[in-house]
């Protein structure tokens, strides 16, 4: 009822109304200014190309590649380097292992010793079979698979890698 | 529950006391040129704000500083906001208490027993223009640079020991990631608690003597 509202409380009343869409108008932008980062951010994902599969003929034989990812983190670009190895089991153009050349252990980058066929990690002496399974030390398990592959048309075998 | 809980605060902090002197004490009969102080001390305080939310973006290394100004600007929500009022502040900020000071020298103000207030306030103008400068090298884009590498430049023309501020300046004879290193220490810190140490003396005598009366006719 106006009769009951005095000058006085409506101005109190303005006031922190006033004051309160200030403050909202001020800190919403704000908190969305600070939390940016963490929007947005979705895994990336990309085919990426090893090569011609008509290039990695002899089955049983751990064919090297590595490739490099850039992530742009604000204002500031990081290159990843990435490597494995492509072993055909048959001839079948869709028999193959694609292994990740890191350790399970710690991350070191494990190589393939064509003597005993085995990979060797550096670190600790780990060793991996041919389809990468533990033979030895102290990884908790297999070596990583890209799962994902397909051969495009024109002969190139691709990986389908998710970041993270 | 909330009554209760208000209680408590109310009790410890005495909110109503702070409603009353804070909203409803009696209108200051005063002069609208009499509000730049304290527009002054608000400007000081969104350019605080601003600035330390522009610190949680902005790097300041020659390799980053320019990029992430560019980043603040295009990819963070609301950047553009954040550094446009910071931006723009910081020029309102020098013209107003510029003018304050004009409006203290027409009213002169300065006069006994407010002397120390003005010699302060001389002060407050040098490190809000020191802010100015700091700040302006910060985004390190071609004009920041330059601007900076004359205002060294002027500086070291002093006889004497010209060479000696020029190279303290800048951290050596040329401009580089020590000069911007030193100049966002200086503008995020060192020059805010300086501004911040002599707006609370400042303050303090405003309060100790009272405002000035207006100069009437006869003055
Ligand atoms: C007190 C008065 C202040 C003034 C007059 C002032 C002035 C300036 C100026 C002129 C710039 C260059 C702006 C541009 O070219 O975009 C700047 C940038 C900057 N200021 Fe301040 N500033 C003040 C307070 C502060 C405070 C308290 C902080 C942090 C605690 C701060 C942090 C920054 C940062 C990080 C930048 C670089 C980002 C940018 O260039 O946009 N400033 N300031
Ligand atoms: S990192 Fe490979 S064995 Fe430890």
């Amino acid at each position: 009822m106006p009769e009951s509202l005095s000058r006085r409380d409506f101005m109190k009343v303005s006031v922190y109304f006033v004051g309160g869409i200030v403050g909202a108008t001020v800190g919403l932008p704000a908190v969305g200014y600070l939390i940016d980062p963490a929007l947005g951010g979705v895994a990336k994902e990309a085919w990426i190309p090893l090569g011609k599969l008509a290039d990695m003929p002899e089955v049983g034989k751990p064919y090297p590649f590595s490739f490099t990812r850039v992530q742009v983190n604000g204002w500031e670009r990081t290159a990843t380097s990435h490597g494995g190895f492509v072993i055909r089991k048959s001839d079948a153009p869709d028999d193959l292992v694609i292994l990740n050349s890191r350790c399970t252990h710690l991350a070191c980058t494990v190589n393939w010793k064509e003597e005993e066929r085995v990979f060797l990690c550096p670190c600790h002496d780990a060793s991996f079979d041919a389809e990468g399974a533990v033979l030895d030390g102290p990884p908790p398990r297999p070596l990583d698979r890209y799962a994902e592959f397909r051969v495009t048309e024109d002969g190139i075998l691709e990986i389908f890698y998710k970041e993270g | 529950m909330w009554k209760n809980i208000f209680d408590w605060l109310n009790e410890r902090l005495g909110l109503n006391d702070l409603q009353k002197s804070l909203l409803e004490r009696p209108e200051p009969k005063g002069n609208w040129w009499n509000t730049l102080g304290s527009a002054s001390l608000f400007l000081f305080i969104l350019q605080g704000l601003t600035g330390i939310f522009l610190t949680v973006y902005y790097t300041p290394s020659p390799d980053h500083a320019y990029d992430s100004v560019n980043y603040i600007m295009n990819d963070v929500a609301f950047g553009w906001l954040i550094r446009g009022i910071h931006h723009w502040g910081a020029t309102l900020m020098v013209i107003v208490v510029f003018v304050h000071m004009l409006r203290v020298f027409v009213t002169a103000s300065y006069k006994y027993p407010r002397e120390l207030t003005w010699l302060i306030g001389v002060g407050l103008l040098i490190a809000t223009l020191g802010m100015g400068f700091t700040g302006y090298l910060l985004p390190w884009n071609q004009r920041a640079f330059w601007a900076t590498t004359v205002g060294t430049q002027i500086a070291g023309t002093v006889p004497f020991v010209g060479e000696f501020i020029l190279k303290a300046l800048r951290g050596g004879p040329d401009l580089s990631a020590l000069t911007l290193q030193r100049f966002f220490a200086g503008h995020i810190w060192m020059l805010p608690a300086v501004l911040v140490g002599l707006i609370g003396v400042h303050l303090f005598l405003i309060i100790r003597h009272g405002e000035s009366h207006w100069p009437k006719k006869e003055d």
